[in-house]
């Protein structure tokens, strides 16, 4: 038998193929193309300045994609993201204003009746983490689908951050809490700086540690992962937890970059969240994807937008072509794997 | 050879620059079966693509009853008579059988359905397949052999002259399998020619009249069946001298009993939507010792692995690892004693097939290359692959390469390679060379020798008699969820095991 081993060939199948490396690094070629082509157009695009600008804008929607990408590996979706985000921005506020009897009090930057910046986050977070272990609880205890789970959870706590608002915003924090919205350290802004830090900690997860490749196994095939041992519905509940986690964090920046909380903010972010993982290559389906494609494909959106907004081009048309890239992303995800498949 | 029906002349095709098939001839006669055989990659599923209009070929031409033919979609072929049986069947699970058969082609007048019409014809058809059920059950309630045969009647329906088959008894009982070919001999004599595609070569020589062998893209041979043997096509397949099936060499069983399974039952239903239920399975596996497990499919055999395994729960019964009581919920917990299971449908059940080497064959034994218990210590991981690399010859590219760029046995390698990587008591290997070519069969069957060689007490499911025959140093019957038998594998003959599996043990 070792004579058969030895004769036979070795697979030919894989070779570097320029198809497949142009398909591999798609998002980013498109990403040159677009802030290229836009600083042609637009000589204040390719400034220091806007750059920054455009990073501070995306890092909430980024920290959003980071959970968001950890929920899509393993096929399922969180459509709720951003109302539990209104939420737990909402109980960050609450507390830093020291209760809700202080709430509608408009703050000159020293309320010095609320908690410290440290006890906000943490509640934030907490809500945010509380809502998604709900939601995973749902899903893998009762088999609920997750966009069902998630669309009543989208309008639940929707509905919990009106009850909870009294519908006026909660605006006025003191300066150590705003610092995380609005700082800077050197020319980077916070939020870029805690975007980044998230990233690679979400992408040390994904790629080296067992349970980034237990994630992964969940998506690629539920069935085989749970008949190689793993613990299938333990890891789906944590990847809500873990949405739900980014979903607090980023509804704390969110609340000090505004200076204010309101039962509205967030709404619609799931799209544009959901946009960002997908453009980054990440499947629907499950089992494929990484951080840097959603770094990517966020910042791509972030872009996009900014220069459409450079060129005068009217909020109404940016949502069209928002809407159709996230089409035409899918659409070419599914173009590259059938050639793969006949190759 | 009769007249000719089919000819495929010089048919040339690659992909990006990679030739898939090269100056390929496929001759089918009038109401001829026709074997076409090749080992997994040999070229056949691409020539299947191209003759039923799936793929456009770069070169060479298709004649059909004297005609040059040109197919530029699945609808071109089957207009002219070419109808295709995929192994992985395509009815509409919601809809009934009648409807299923006639998908597309429903008879009424303008946009209107008739039924009446609908469910007769459908009903004609049926009973020439030798389906006898109502046409308005739903194809989500028949069985795969029962979905298959409606496939047929809607080949059927569509007045075909060649149907194509692609392994269409890889998932059917040895029962189910007489039928299909009771049904296919009656074509042959309807003057209807079929391809068929198979691994198994008993039922070349049982059921084909000629064959044509491909290897490596090309065309090697056609001939006669009635002028060779199967020793023959298996050289001609691999190009090289095996002998058919090698029988385990001196086993080295040992008296230690390694898993102990008693009385375990379960109800039908069970949970489980179709489960079988189990009787009061009773068998025990020594350390060192093949047990092979031979039983129809729905006999119970897959759900008694399944059930000790934890993968499906089960009413009473005990099992025993080493002399201690078992009680599974989980995979999990099987597993940390000591138990592995290679399950029946490898991408299914077993692989992450978008995924690299390194991620499907270090899933089950993270332990054993992580540092601080959360880290994949990607050092171990590599020193791990290369070694199971060598010891079970997998060939790959390397540790990135995706598992389903593999073929057949090398994936299945994989997984056996998963479960040794965590050094298991008792290996069950459910299926183990189901959709293997010959050549791999060979050598997966000698890794199952080495391992029970190490000591790990192996159970081996297989539909395949001659497989149980040659690799198990001892043989269970298993019939309708309940153990009809037990013989030495050197006591044992197929006519034996089929008695065993197939007439009631009661009465016996």
């Amino acid at each position: 038998m070792a004579q058969v081993a030895a004769e036979a060939p070795v697979p030919k199948r894989q070779q570097i193929r320029p198809f497949n490396v142009v398909a591999r690094f798609a998002p980013v070629l498109f990403l040159v193309v677009l802030m290229i082509g836009f600083s042609i157009l637009e000589p204040r695009f390719l400034t220091p300045l806007n750059l920054f600008n455009v990073l501070r804008q995306v890092s909430i929607y980024g920290l959003l994609a980071i959970g968001m990408t950890f929920v899509i590996l393993t096929a399922g979706i969180d459509l709720s993201i951003g109302s539990i985000l209104a939420l737990a921005g909402l109980v960050a506020a609450v507390v830093a204003k020291g209760g809700l009897d202080n709430r509608f009090s408009v703050g000159d930057g020293s309320a010095a009746t609320g908690f410290g910046w440290e006890v906000a986050a943490l509640a934030a977070i907490g809500v945010g983490v509380a809502a998604g272990f709900v939601q995973g609880l749902a899903i893998t205890r009762f088999k609920v689908p997750p966009f069902v789970v998630t669309l009543g959870g989208m309008s639940a706590f929707r509905g919990a951050a009106l009850l909870f608002s009294g519908g006026g915003p909660v605006s006025g924090f003191d300066e150590a809490f705003v610092w995380w919205g609005q700082g800077k350290l050197g020319p980077v802004p916070v939020p870029v700086l805690i975007f980044v830090l998230f990233a690679i900690i979400a992408h040390i997860t994904l790629s080296y540690t067992r349970y980034g490749r237990q994630i992964y196994a969940v998506g690629g095939n539920p069935e085989a992962a749970r008949l190689a041992g793993l613990n299938v519905q333990k890891i789906i509940l944590s990847v809500y937890v873990i949405t739900g986690f980014f979903a607090g964090l980023g509804a704390f920046v969110l609340a000090a970059r505004l200076n204010s909380a309101e039962a509205v903010a967030g709404t619609g972010f799931e799209l544009t969240v959901i946009a960002s993982v997908v453009i980054g290559g990440t499947s629907l389906f499950g089992g494929t994807g990484t951080i840097f494609g959603t770094v990517i494909g966020t910042v791509l959106i972030g872009v996009l937008l900014n220069g459409l907004v450079l060129l005068d081009v009217s909020a109404y048309v940016q949502q069209i072509i928002i809407g159709m890239i996230i089409v035409l992303a899918v659409a070419f995800d599914t173009f590259v794997k059938s050639r793969r498949r006949i190759l | 050879m009769r007249q000719p029906l089919l000819q495929m002349n010089g048919i040339t095709k690659s992909f990006g620059g990679i030739s898939a098939l090269r100056a390929v001839d496929l001759r089918v006669g009038a109401g001829e079966v026709h074997a076409l055989l090749g080992e997994n990659g040999a070229g056949k599923s691409t020539l299947l693509k191209i003759l039923s209009g799936a793929q456009s070929p770069d070169a060479g031409e298709i004649n059909l009853l004297g005609a040059k033919a040109t197919f530029n979609s699945p609808q071109d072929a089957q207009r002219s008579g070419i109808a295709t049986i995929y192994q992985e069947l395509t009815l509409v699970p919601g809809m009934s059988i009648a409807e299923n058969i006639f998908l597309g082609r429903e008879p009424g007048r303008a946009s209107f359905v008739d039924w009446g019409r609908l469910v007769d014809e459908a009903q004609g058809l049926m009973s020439k397949v030798g389906l006898e059920k109502n046409p308005r059950i739903l194809a989500r309630d028949l069985s795969v052999a029962e979905q298959q045969l409606v496939e047929i009647a809607r080949a059927l329906s569509m007045r075909s002259k060649l149907i194509i088959m692609d392994e269409p008894t890889a998932a059917l009982s040895n029962a189910e399998v007489d039928r299909l070919f009771d049904i296919v001999s009656g074509f042959r004599d309807e003057g209807l020619s079929v391809i068929f595609v198979t691994h198994r070569l008993e039922e070349v020589m049982r059921v084909c009249d000629r064959f044509t062998i491909l290897r490596d893209g090309a065309f090697v041979c056609e001939g006669d069946v009635a002028d060779t043997s199967i020793d023959a096509i298996i050289r001609h397949m691999v190009g090289r001298e095996i002998t058919a099936m090698q029988r385990r060499p001196a086993p080295a069983a040992t008296e230690r009993v390694v898993l102990r399974v008693e009385n375990l039952s379960r109800r039908r239903g069970a949970e489980g939507l179709n489960a079988m239920a189990l009787h009061d399975v009773c068998f025990e596996v020594r350390r060192g010792e093949i047990l092979g497990i031979a039983g129809l499919v729905g006999s119970g055999r897959t759900e008694t692995a399944r059930a000790v395994f934890g993968a499906d729960p089960f009413d009473s019964g005990n099992i025993f690892i080493d002399g201690v009581s078992l009680r599974p919920t989980s995979p999990q917990d099987a597993i940390r004693r000591g138990i592995g299971l290679v399950p029946e449908d490898r991408k299914q059940q077993a692989l992450f097939l978008s995924q690299s080497i390194r991620a499907n064959l270090t899933v089950a034994a993270q332990d054993r290359v992580s540092r601080l218990g959360v880290f994949i210590d990607s050092g171990a991981e590599d020193t791990l692959i290369s070694e199971y690399r060598k010891l079970l010859r997998i060939r790959m590219l390397g540790p990135e390469q995706i598992v389903s760029d593999l073929s057949g046995g090398n994936q299945q390698k994989i997984v056996l390679a998963r479960w040794l990587a965590l050094g298991p008591k008792v290996l069950i290997v459910d299926e183990p060379t189901r959709g293997i070519d010959v050549g791999a069969k060979a050598e997966v069957h000698n890794l199952l020798f080495q391992m029970a060689s190490t000591g790990i007490a192996i159970v081996v499911i297989s539909s395949e008699l001659p497989e149980v025959l040659a690799i198990s140093d001892r043989i269970i019957t298993m019939r309708e969820g309940r153990v009809t038998g037990e013989v030495q594998a050197d006591d044992a003959n197929p006519e034996m095991l089929m008695a065993l599996m197939t007439v009631d043990a009661v009465a016996a």
